[in-house]
Parts: C-alpha cells; structure tokens; sequence
C-alpha cells in the first residue's frame, strides 16, 4: 500500500504546510474548475499561444507555492497519454489546407487544433493535479458537501471514500491468495478464477453496506451524516485561491482585447 | 479513450498485450456549448436517479449504494485476461445495473467519474457531465435497456440471464462510443472526417465491448452462483425454497 493512511484514493495527496494546502477544499475546487473554464474558453489560434504559455507559468506557480514535487505532477499527466495519441494523429486526418513538415503532408487546422488539444488538455491535468495533491479525500468531500451537491450524494461519495480503502485491500488480499495457491494467471481458465474473486469482491462489499447499514441504525441514526457547523471561510482565503482563475481570466481578456 | 495505468494497490498485469482503453474525455476536447448541455443532461438524469435509487434501496441507499462504488472502483484496476494473451479491464455500467438495479448504477458510476476526476485528474473537470453522460448514462441505459429486453425474450434460466447481460455489457461499449461520435461531430474542436473517428472508434470499442461482455458474464455467473438473491436483475429466477412439512409430523410436535 504504501501511502500511509489515504489508501489507494490519497495516494495522490502530497502532505505538506503550505497557503495552497491551507485553503479550503471548496474554495480550491471553484479556483481549479474556474481555471479549467478559462482554459477550455481559450479560442484555439496561432496568435493565442502567449496565453497558453501565461496559464502554464500561472498553474506551474501555483505548484511550486503548493511545493508539489515535479515528479507528482509528471505522473498526473500519465492520464492524459491516449489524448496525445489522438493529437499525434490529428494533423494526419484532420482536412483543410495541407502544409509540407518534414516530408508529411499535415492538415494546417489538424495542427492547430492538436495543438490547442494538447495545451487545454495538459493545462487542465495540471490543475486538478495540485487539487489533488493539497486536497485529501476527506477534505473534497466536504468541499462538495459545501458547494451544495446533493445530500445523498455526498453521503454515497463519502462511504465510496471511507471504503474504497477497505475494499480495495480485500482485492489484494483475494489476489494474494490466489497467487500464493500457485495461480499463473495465464489461459482462459483463468478469466474464471479471476471473475471468482471479482464476483466474491462484490457480494463481500454488498455484505458490508449491509453491515455498515445496521450499525449506522443501531447508533440511533437516520439517514443522515450529522457534520459539524460549517466554518465561516475568511474573504482572504477566498482572495487567495481564487487568484489563479482571476488571473488566468485576465490573461483571457487581455488577449480578447488585443484581438 | 484513458489508459488506466496500474496506480497504488493494482494488482500487476500478468498478460503481456492490454486493452486498457476507456472513454475518459479531459477539458478542451469538445466545445464549450455541448460541456454545458451534456452537464445539464447529467445533472438532470443525476436527480431522476437519486429519487430511482431510493425504490431500488429504500433507506439503505447511501451504504450500499457508497460500497457499491467502492467495489466499481476497485474492479476497474483489475486486469482480466480474456483470451490470446490479451487482458482487458471492466467499465462496469451493465454489470452494476445488472448486480444492483439502474438508477443505483448511475449514481455508482457518477461517484466513480467524479472521484477519478477530482483525485487522479483522469476525465477533465469541466468534461465531467459529458463523461458522466457516455459512461454513467448512455452506457448503463444501453447495457440495461438491451438486458431487461433480452430477459423478456430469452428463456427464463440463467443461461438465458448470463446471455442477455452479456448482449448489454457488449452493447453498452460500442454504445458509449458511438455517443462520443455524436459529441464530437456536434461540438468537436477538430476538423475530422466523421467516418475516420467512427471507424477508429467503432473497431476498437467493439473489441473492448468484447472482453467487457465475458468479463461481466464471468462475474455474474459468479455472483449468481454464491448469492443469487443479491443479483437485482435476476430477481425473477428466485422462486421460494419449496417448503413441506416432514412426512408422519403431527400437529403440535416438536421437530428434533
């Protein structure tokens, strides 16, 4: 496991004091789907390139004050892999005007549009990657709670959190028993035994939201998460997180205005 | 579309050639009217589900349906190998609607989205209505609908039930990709030849469909074999234990 007590959901949460950190999570949230929004908002041009670079010192800022590793954040970008693929490939099939590059013929819209594909794309991963490495699980399900999703849902989100944990440590130990039972994991006899621990997985989850269920009655609940007061959130802390889509929308309207 | 890397707990991949592929759309893909709209259609089908779950599970909803996810989740990092040294990985949205009803698999799937959006920045923030849409949506209602069809159809057996939910999870991946197709010709950011994406797409989400459709009949068939009362859809093969008092019982006679 490794990471401590975040499990396989905290994994990507970078433990550290820093002002990013200090934020709270809904404030984080609106900042990095305000930035997200920006981006994706950008018109995808030639000329629009020094506003690409401005949100990528913008969000690179806003990591090192979070002092997330470099590392942590290369591998956020592993998601994005299949995306660059399909951007390879753009310029190949896209149609429209064709321009010589180093013997292949590229389609000049295909081009830009990979291009402006891969910048919103790798700006957005960015992104969400500082969210998630100054936000720990327990903290973004309260910032949603917060920002008004429904009830019912927060509550599904927060058992998938708390259990995510348990459930996908029974996983490795079904799989570890298996292993150690001499299980190769090769030929279609094996898609059987595999499907086994899987189906054995759901029925043990099942079980234990029933369990999880009961107990939660005989604790005298019903059907609700009792949290504590909400925490009256300083217009700083506002000011704070929301400096990074302010200025990614000021660098958005400079360049609408000198367009 | 995403390749899931095998991240924290996943199990190592044993076979050599994968086909890890999901339709995880990030930012900046397609328009910013057709996010808008997909988002609406999200949220919209996100209460009609709520209100659904709670019929399917009562007061019970939020555990169970809570674990349920977990379990998705967990599931997505297993590899299943599924024949000629290819693996493949479950997206789920049949069988969870199989295993616990539809409108809890919409929010099972909801709940999954969102975390990996927001905890593995996989599936743009701003692009998670329209992936809540293709993975939540369109390909449980596919998965489900091609399911309870076939079901009505089909003889009412287990083969008959493993048949049809293997018809829906198969369906449901071309499904979703198809529904990408959609979105990406009303509000794709490149200039594509439609039949070169539906081509690309179509091919290889119908081998993806593939490994999902044995997949979820393996897990099914497992499932159905330990606790079959848990199965949701296969509610209509559980008949009552035929109860029949001993032969020679009196009235009143204990029964050692």
């Amino acid at each position: 496991m490794g990471a401590g007590h975040g499990g396989p959901l905290g994994s990507a949460y970078v433990a550290r004091d820093s002002v990013v950190h200090r934020l709270p999570a809904h404030v984080s949230l609106v900042a990095v789907v305000g930035f997200a929004l920006v981006v994706v908002a950008t018109p995808v041009r030639t000329a629009w390139a020094p506003a690409y670079a401005g949100y990528a010192v913008l969000v690179l800022a806003a990591a090192a004050l979070a002092r997330v590793p470099a590392a942590r954040l290369a591998r956020g970008l592993v998601v994005e892999v299949p995306f660059v693929v399909f951007a390879l490939l753009l310029p190949l099939v896209a149609r429209g005007p064709r321009v010589e590059v180093l013997g292949l013929s590229l389609s000049e819209g295909g081009l830009v549009a990979a291009g402006g594909l891969l910048a919103k794309a790798t700006l957005s991963v960015l992104a969400a990657t500082v969210l998630a490495a100054t936000t720990t699980p327990q903290d973004l399900v309260r910032g949603l709670q917060r920002l008004r999703l429904p009830a019912v849902l927060v509550q599904i989100l927060s058992f998938m959190v708390r259990y995510a944990d348990v459930v996908t440590g029974e996983l490795r130990r079904m799989r570890v028993a298996r292993e150690s039972r001499g299980f190769r994991g090769r030929g279609p006899g094996a898609l059987r035994v595999v499907a086994g621990t899987a189906g054995a997985l759901f029925v043990r989850s099942y079980e234990r939201g029933e369990r999880v269920h009961l107990a939660m009655l005989a604790r005298g609940g019903d059907g609700r998460l009792p949290t504590g007061p909400a925490v009256a959130v300083p217009a700083r802390a506002w000011l704070t997180g929301l400096a990074l889509p302010l200025a990614a929308g000021a660098v958005l309207a400079a360049g609408m205005l000198g367009a | 579309m995403c390749n899931k890397v095998a991240r924290g707990t996943a199990p190592a991949a044993p076979a050599g050639r994968s086909l890890e592929v999901r339709v995880h759309v990030p930012d900046g893909f397609l328009d910013a009217p057709t996010s808008l709209a997909t988002g609406a259609l999200a949220a919209g089908a996100v209460t009609l589900a709520l209100r659904g779950a709670r019929r399917e599970l009562d007061d019970r909803a939020a555990p169970l349906a809570g674990l349920t996810a977990a379990f998705v989740f967990a599931v997505q990092m297993v590899n299943f190998p599924v024949g000629a040294g290819t693996s493949g990985h479950l997206v789920g949205g049949a069988l969870t609607a199989v295993l616990v009803g539809p409108w809890t698999a919409v929010l099972c799937m909801t709940v999954v989205l969102l975390v990996q959006a927001v905890l593995f920045a996989d599936g743009g923030l701003t692009a998670l209505g329209t992936n809540v849409t293709l993975l939540g949506l369109v390909a449980v209602g596919v998965g489900y609908g091609v399911f309870r069809l076939l079901v009505w159809l089909l003889p009412r057996t287990r083969t008959g039930l493993l048949a049809a939910a293997g018809a829906g999870a198969f369906l449901s991946v071309p499904a979703a990709a198809l529904a990408f197709v959609g979105l990406f010709a009303v509000g794709g950011v490149a200039d594509v030849s439609l039949t070169a994406v539906l081509a690309a797409m179509g091919g290889v989400h119908v081998l993806i469909g593939i490994g999902e459709a044995l997949i979820s009949v393996a897990v099914l068939g497992a499932v159905l074999s330990v606790r079959p009362d848990l199965v949701r859809g296969a509610a209509h093969l559980l008949r009552p234990a035929d109860l029949a008092t001993r032969p020679g019982l009196r009235a009143g006679e204990t029964v050692r």
